[in-house]
């Protein structure tokens, strides 16, 4: 039997953690978003990005991407104007 | 389900050197600051890694999140191993391109490896070891370690009639590896994101051996909400329960920090420890009883030795 003892670099992208959500999930209000990047570097999952387009206020706002998110709340509890807001399942 | 509502047009980059899909905890703080590491050590980087949880998360076979070099071996290896790593780096002359990090728990770094770490620092060897110190064996199930603070509840140190919690006090490694004469020592906070990733510049931009030592809360382990992590990892340090300290040639030097305030201690205003300890299921038994009130008191003295030692106000 042949065991591979190295990895492809960053193969577990394809594990979508995101299944591991139960309770709660982020929504960010794009509007109130100051594109400061604190939830880019808060986020454990690394999934918090700026989407490169900016708001009615000019500001370049940033997005998550819920196929990882595993529902922590660390991005909403961070934000400094409150933009996250994180939302109950299934609602 | 729900993707279908959230901004589903903007797919994420994948842009950092550790992708997702790994298996930390929800609210984990070991891997924010893994994350903030990598970022910041760029591509040109070869990592080790101790057992425990930064490797069991990041690398179930066959996959890894990592996208630079990568290696694990047992506890008590990656010192020596990122010295072979860069005797082959000098026989290729890359040895001042690339940089060679060594990452390892507490378990890893106060009690199984410090004697292979030691001889790593005597040695001189151009590395930067990053610790995450959690404060206890989180990986296999909370027991506890020599990081370990007073009175906390691990499952091998269980408050009871006779015990408070576990009745060492935290290992002095900062003190260790100043004996070391190391040209860079440093502790971080997660909770203080742009704080880790100055030292983590500052320290690679350094030649010889390098310590930094960075505070991440456990969800599971201190029992913590997940969005607490960085309320937490903040109070640690707001109260002087953890000082943040940092030593260049044997100095304590002091500096500005990124978000204001003295990043000598990152004391920027002192709270009480109970603002620390009452959110963590691991100190719960001290709000129960009066012989509560007297520990917290010896914990709180902890701390304020610490303001005192470090100067951290």
């Amino acid at each position: 039997m042949k065991i591979l003892l190295t990895a492809k670099p960053g193969t577990t992208s394809q594990v979508k953690t995101g299944n591991w959500r139960e309770l709660v999930y982020p929504v960010i209000d794009i509007e109130k978003c100051i594109g400061c990047g604190i939830c880019e570097r808060v986020c454990p999952e690394g999934i918090c990005f700026p989407t490169g387009e900016k708001n009615s206020s000019g500001k370049g706002f940033y997005a998550c991407d819920l196929n990882w998110c595993k529902g922590c709340g660390l991005c909403a509890s961070e934000c400094p104007v409150k933009a996250i807001e994180m939302k109950e399942e299934g609602k | 389900m729900s993707n279908t509502k959230n901004n589903i047009k903007y797919k994420a980059p994948l842009s950092h050197q550790l992708n997702p899909g790994h298996s930390a905890c929800a609210g984990c703080g070991m891997i924010i600051a893994a994350r903030l590491v990598m970022d910041t050590a760029g591509p040109n980087t070869i990592v080790t890694n101790a057992t425990g949880c930064s490797e069991v998360t990041t690398t179930q076979y066959p996959m890894t999140s990592f996208k630079m070099p990568w290696i694990h071996s047992l506890f008590e290896n990656p010192a020596p191993m990122a010295s072979g790593i860069l005797a082959a780096l000098k026989v290729k002359g890359l040895e001042d391109k690339v940089n060679v990090l060594v990452v390892g728990g507490d378990g890893a770094t106060f009690d199984i490896g410090i004697g292979l770490i030691s001889g790593m620092w005597e040695r001189g060897e151009n590395t930067l070891y990053i610790c995450y110190d959690n404060e206890a064996y989180q990986n296999t199930g909370y027991q506890s370690s020599s990081s370990t603070p007073f009175d906390a509840n691990t499952t091998t140190t269980p408050p009871g009639k006779k015990s408070s919690g576990s009745q060492q006090l935290k290992k002095d490694m900062i003190g260790i590896a100043l004996a070391h004469n190391l040209p860079y020592v440093a502790t971080a906070s997660v909770g203080n994101t742009l704080d880790v990733v100055a030292k983590v510049k500052k320290a690679l931009s350094i030649k010889g051996p390098k310590y930094l030592q960075i505070y991440c809360p456990c969800v599971p382990g201190w029992g913590i909400e997940p969005k607490d992590t960085m309320n937490v990892a903040r109070s640690a340090v707001q109260s002087g329960f953890y000082p943040i300290v940092e030593y260049i040639d044997g100095e304590l030097v002091s500096k500005k920090s990124a978000q204001g305030g003295s990043a000598l201690g990152g004391v920027t205003k002192k709270v009480s420890i109970e603002e620390f300890l009452k959110p963590q299921k691991r100190f719960k038994h001290l709000f129960k009883d009066e012989n509560g009130k007297l520990e917290i008191a010896k914990i709180q003295k902890i701390a304020d030795e610490n303001i005192e030692k470090y100067k951290l106000i």
